[in-house]
């Protein structure tokens, strides 16, 4: 009896307004699609998702602004948790997704593919990575998870023409389910050892009719043994499964491959949100339940940091195709990020400094990824998939605002100053210094170095004019920024993501204060 | 606001407003954009000239302080920061002077793109005079990546051969070297506990809590491998010249003149000082480094044919003169190697501006296809002549006295003594290279290739508009030669006062009791110079009245 009260007490639902908005949102507009008749529409399902997703932003943006005293408390039995952490990160999806449907509609205008399930799976995504952030159970945590990458595996497939789409698709599907089996299998391991009150004997007194699925109970039996065997085989399990969505070594295998076939817009979408709800869930990992195995984890931690971000820089440096390379670099992101863990375990209890950081660095690279992103969309190529350096040959010259935008950022990315890259690496750089991770420090900046190369590289085929060639015989290239149409919105978005890096990069405002 | 501070901050501020305005395309046309080029250049010079005559150091620190709290990282403790010191003010001139001489020259270099190319120079200038002004050491290195990434764009977009690849090799090269100096900043944020990111609060802190000396010899290894990849430090100085060959005049002048002065600037007013421990197990090394500057690339320097790469290797040997003096850890030598700084920013400038104009009279940089100009632009050879004997050091222009104080540096330690024969082998070295190339340049017979050139190009002498430039330059080298107490004072003042807290005798085993000035002499004494301190403290016996 009392279990049910406790359900009943605990479904609030009005918490998670904005997800169970945008999941009917999702629907209706399936709907509308599905029962539309004229082929000429008043207004397109893009813009409706546009409108829907902005409003819902500032909607959010409000509540959080009102309403964040009540924050931090469990909800649904334990199942979620809402913090101030998780609301920023679902602002962060919100935005995400909000730019995803920008680029999205630009996109699929110019393919001339199917607009209502694109919008329909990107507002499903958002709302299960949503869940996912404010997740404090393993199985509402899979569950989210498992939303999240079905409405992935479709998306990275959406172009159903193109046959490196398709490949990405099953590569994605392939790696995705083996990534959730290793998660699950961590998972059950933890379950097995936690939902036995035997196997640990005298330490059980007190935790007894609680969930062992809950991060509060697993906390405390990790902390109570942590050189359990079978504990530490599930932790690293789990670590392995969503090291595969963050895209770390050695699980970063897919990551070329799947984000060279994806449309576009997708690419985009999952170099951002996916990664940085992996991110979000690892932190919160990491800083709850297993950090009573801090001791255990940094070393390795610390090797998966190293070997990323060694492995991600340097195979970029060998990429000809702008895709592969900007998900290589991905990667070496994912390292630098990883130190930021690193730091927040190592302040253990005082964390929230190196929480911020990488909640800072996150929006930093959303607005440079979709600017960059945001520009390859425009680029009308015959094989989309197919990006070279020599596309971009005196952009700045041919279009001066998608050359400011792109330079911005790649600028961004590379941590150039005056972009605000470059202020979310010294926050890094800081904050690893405070934590004394002196070996990843090193390697964070030797990354850094290496990276300059490619992106500097993709800078100069920008910028500067190219060679003049000598040959008489002019090989015949398409220029794929021959018919760039005007786009508004699109226009003013991009301006907005490359104007906001430049003054988050000279004045951090209120994130200044945030720190 | 005082008129001062308004003009410290305007030295910052119109040249970043017109680069603005120049990238938004206002006014149109190539006209305008010269009358912006020119404001945004002159403001600095003037700021620069005025501020130098105005500072007044008598109660030595900042002056002209602008401070704005807000305006920063609060997490980190910046703050925006602005003011000159004695070290600074001089520095602060000196970039106002070379800034005006190259705004001056690319105005009129008729480059492509010409808007594009002033407001990219103007940026540079703007960070240049920002580096000077900044206290806050995050600003101070903010606007350094403020002057260097314009350098980028300019060699890739204006530069000579092989531009695209030094382009790249350069960003590469002297990014490692700004990212392993912000790593060392970033040390120092983290490990001193002080109020404020900037260097008063900082020594306040150091001084109320030791640093200890592993720390410190980290920390100090950090930045002076971070800054001596930045000032071309020997094994770390191949980009310099290669950089410098490529890179269009205006770029090379004041990369060359003052951009470079960052890193030697942050190791002499902020590293040394703050680190002194540091800075003292690193000396031994220091000084050897520091001599494969001045022998080593001095050797490669003779080696050279290309005028404007020899000029370039000239330009990183005599950096090493400034790391000798600052690798003797006394205010002699940390002084000396300000004062060359000022005076080497300017002569550098003056000889790559100089080539230049030969390179437009001759067709090419190469000495060998030259000869016999001084017949044909007496004028240019007056001016070439000078720049070379400031380049070697003669008396009558500033480098004499920056190089010869850094030797009287060397001299004052016994153990020192090694290093003052050898690095006055230098000066020889650059009297071969300078002479040589006056001599193979302006004198002798025109070579073939010249001749040649000749009858398509007449050559003539320089015109008003290519002397102005050129003059302003030689004239702030004649000043800081003739009277260098204006400067040296200054300096002695600030440097005077951080050197002079750290006791270097009893850090070090040699106590040459002789030769270090005493600290009660000039500890709590600002005005003296120790140039004067160093006679005080010379075993003299009082003469008795009996």
């Amino acid at each position: 009896m009392e279990h049910y009260l406790n359900f009943s007490n605990t479904n609030i639902w009005s918490e998670i307004w904005p997800e169970l908005a945008l999941a009917l949102a999702a629907i209706v507009l399936l709907g509308i699609d599905l029962f539309r008749k004229s082929d000429k529409p008043i207004v397109s399902i893009g813009s409706l998702a546009i409108v829907f997703q902005a409003g819902l932003l500032i909607f959010h943006l409000f509540d959080y602004l009102a309403w964040h005293h009540t924050f931090d408390r469990e909800t649904f039995s334990g199942m979620l948790h809402q913090g101030i952490q998780g609301d920023v990160m679902r602002t962060f999806f919100l935005l995400s997704s909000l730019l995803v449907s920008v680029l999205g509609h630009q996109y699929l205008k110019n393919k001339k593919l199917r607009t209502g399930e694109f919008h329909h799976l990107t507002m499903l995504a958002t709302a299960g990575l949503m869940l996912l952030v404010q997740s404090n159970h393993f199985i509402m945590l899979f569950v989210a998870l498992e939303t999240v990458a079905v409405c992935f595996y479709t998306l990275v497939a959406y172009n159903r023409e193109s046959a490196k789409s398709l490949e990405a698709g099953i590569k994605y599907l392939i790696f995705g389910a083996l990534s959730s089996s290793l998660l699950l299998f961590g998972i059950v391991l933890l379950y097995g050892v936690a939902g036995n009150p035997e196997a640990w004997g005298a330490n059980y007194i007190g935790f007894e009719g609680q969930d062992p699925l809950g991060f509060q109970y697993l906390g405390n039996l990790l902390e109570a043994n942590p050189d359990h065997l079978l504990l530490r085989a599930g932790v690293v399990l789990i670590i392995a499964g969503i090291a595969f969505k963050i895209g770390a070594a050695p699980f970063q295998i897919w990551v070329p491959d799947v984000y060279h076939g994806s449309p576009m817009p997708i690419t985009a979408f999952l170099a951002v949100s996916s990664k940085a709800a992996g991110f979000f869930v690892l932190l919160n990992l990491v800083n709850g339940p297993f950090l009573g195995m801090s001791e255990f984890l940094m070393p390795l931690l610390g090797f998966v940091a190293t070997f990323t971000i060694f492995f991600g820089n340097l195979a970029a440096c060998t990429q000809r195709n702008i895709k592969r390379m900007l998900g290589l670099s991905g990667v070496a992101h994912a390292g630098y990020l990883l130190v930021a863990i690193m730091a927040s375990m190592q302040f253990a209890g005082d964390s929230d400094r190196a929480v911020w950081v990488l909640f800072f660095y996150l929006f930093i690279y959303l607005l440079a990824s979709f600017a960059v992103f945001g520009v390859m969309t425009v680029a009308r190529l015959n094989d989309e998939t197919e990006h070279e350096f020599s596309h971009y040959e005196d952009l700045a010259k041919k279009h001066p605002w998608l050359g400011f935008v792109l330079v911005s950022g790649i600028g961004s990315l590379a941590g150039i100053p005056p972009f605000a890259g470059f202020v979310a690496k010294l926050l890094l750089i800081s904050i690893a210094y405070e934590a004394q991770l002196y070996f990843s420090l090193a390697a964070m900046v030797i990354g850094v170095v290496i990276s300059i190369f490619y992106y500097f590289g993709w800078m100069r085929e920008i910028t500067f004019h190219p060679k003049p060639s000598f040959s008489d015989e002019e090989e015949e290239k398409e220029d794929p920024w021959l018919n760039v149409p005007r786009m508004g919105l699109f226009k003013f978005c991009m301006l907005a993501l490359a104007v906001s890096s430049i003054v988050l990069g000279i004045w951090q405002g209120p994130f200044g204060d945030a720190f | 606001m005082t008129l001062d501070q308004i003009l410290l901050l305007g030295s910052i501020i119109v040249p970043a407003l017109s680069s603005a305005l120049l990238f938004a395309g206002i006014g149109g046309g190539d006209y305008w954009a010269k009358k912006l080029a020119y404001i945004g250049f002159g403001f600095p010079f003037i700021a620069g000239i005025v501020l130098f005559f105005n500072f007044d150091g008598s109660n030595g620190g900042y002056c002209f302080e602008i401070f704005h709290p807000r305006m920063g990282l609060q997490e980190l403790k910046i703050t925006f920061h602005l003011g000159l010191n004695g070290v600074s003010s001089p520095l602060f001139a000196m970039a106002g002077v070379v800034g005006l001489a190259a705004g001056l020259t690319a105005i009129r270099s008729g480059a492509e793109r010409l808007r594009l190319y002033l407001a990219l120079l103007l940026v540079m200038q703007s960070g240049l005079m920002g580096l000077f002004a900044s206290i806050d050491l995050f600003f101070y290195y903010l606007f350094h990546e403020f002057a260097l990434i314009p350098t980028f764009i300019m060699i890739g977009l204006w530069g000579g051969r092989d531009r695209r690849s030094i382009a790249l090799e350069i960003t590469i090269y002297l990014t490692l070297g700004a990212l392993l100096s912000l790593g060392g900043l970033v040390a120092l944020n983290v490990m001193v506990d002080a109020e404020k990111f900037d260097f008063p609060s900082l020594s306040l802190a150091l001084a109320n809590a030791e640093m200890l000396e592993s720390t410190q010899i980290k920390i100090f290894g950090l930045l002076l491998i971070g800054f001596g990849i930045l000032v071309a430090l020997f094994p770390f100085h191949t980009w310099a010249a290669k950089g410098y060959e490529a890179a269009p005049t205006s770029v090379s002048m004041l990369h060359a003149g003052v951009l470079k002065k960052f890193g030697l600037y942050g190791l002499i007013q902020i590293a040394a000082p703050l680190l002194p421990e540091g800075a003292l197990a690193w000396s031994p090394y220091l000084l050897w480094l520091a001599l494969g500057n001045v022998l080593l690339v001095g050797f490669v320097t003779i080696a050279q044919t290309n005028l404007k790469s020899m000029v370039g290797y000239g330009s990183v040997m005599h950096m090493g003169y400034c790391f000798l003096g600052l690798a003797v850890c006394s205010s002699l030598g940390a002084g000396s190697a300000v004062m060359l700084m000022v005076a080497h920013g300017l002569s550098v400038a003056l000889m790559f501006l100089l080539s230049t104009y030969i390179q437009k009279r001759s067709g090419t940089f190469e000495m060998d296809e030259m000869g016999g100009l001084a017949t044909k632009t007496p004028v240019l050879a007056c001016f070439f002549v000078a720049a070379s004997l400031a380049t070697i050091g003669l008396p009558g222009f500033g480098n004499f006295w920056g190089e010869f104080g850094v030797f009287l540096s060397l001299g004052e330690n016994p153990d020192h003594r090694l290093f003052l024969v050898l690095a006055a082998l230098g000066i020889i070295i650059s009297a071969i290279f300078g002479l040589r190339a006056v001599a193979k340049i302006f004198f002798g017979t025109g070579s073939d290739e010249l001749i040649k050139h000749e009858k398509e190009n007449p050559i003539s002498d320089l015109k008003p508009a290519e002397i102005i430039p050129a003059g302003i330059i030689l004239s702030a080298l004649l000043f800081l030669g003739l009277w260098p107490r204006g400067v040296s004072d200054r300096i002695d003042q600030e440097i005077g006062a951080r050197y002079e807290k750290i006791d270097f005798a009893a850090l070090s085993q040699f106590t040459p009791a002789c030769c270090l000035p005493n600290a009660d002499d000039v500890g709590l004494d600002n005005n003296q110079t120790s140039y004067d301190s160093l006679q005080k403290s010379l075993p003299v016996k009082p003469i008795s009245d009996h």
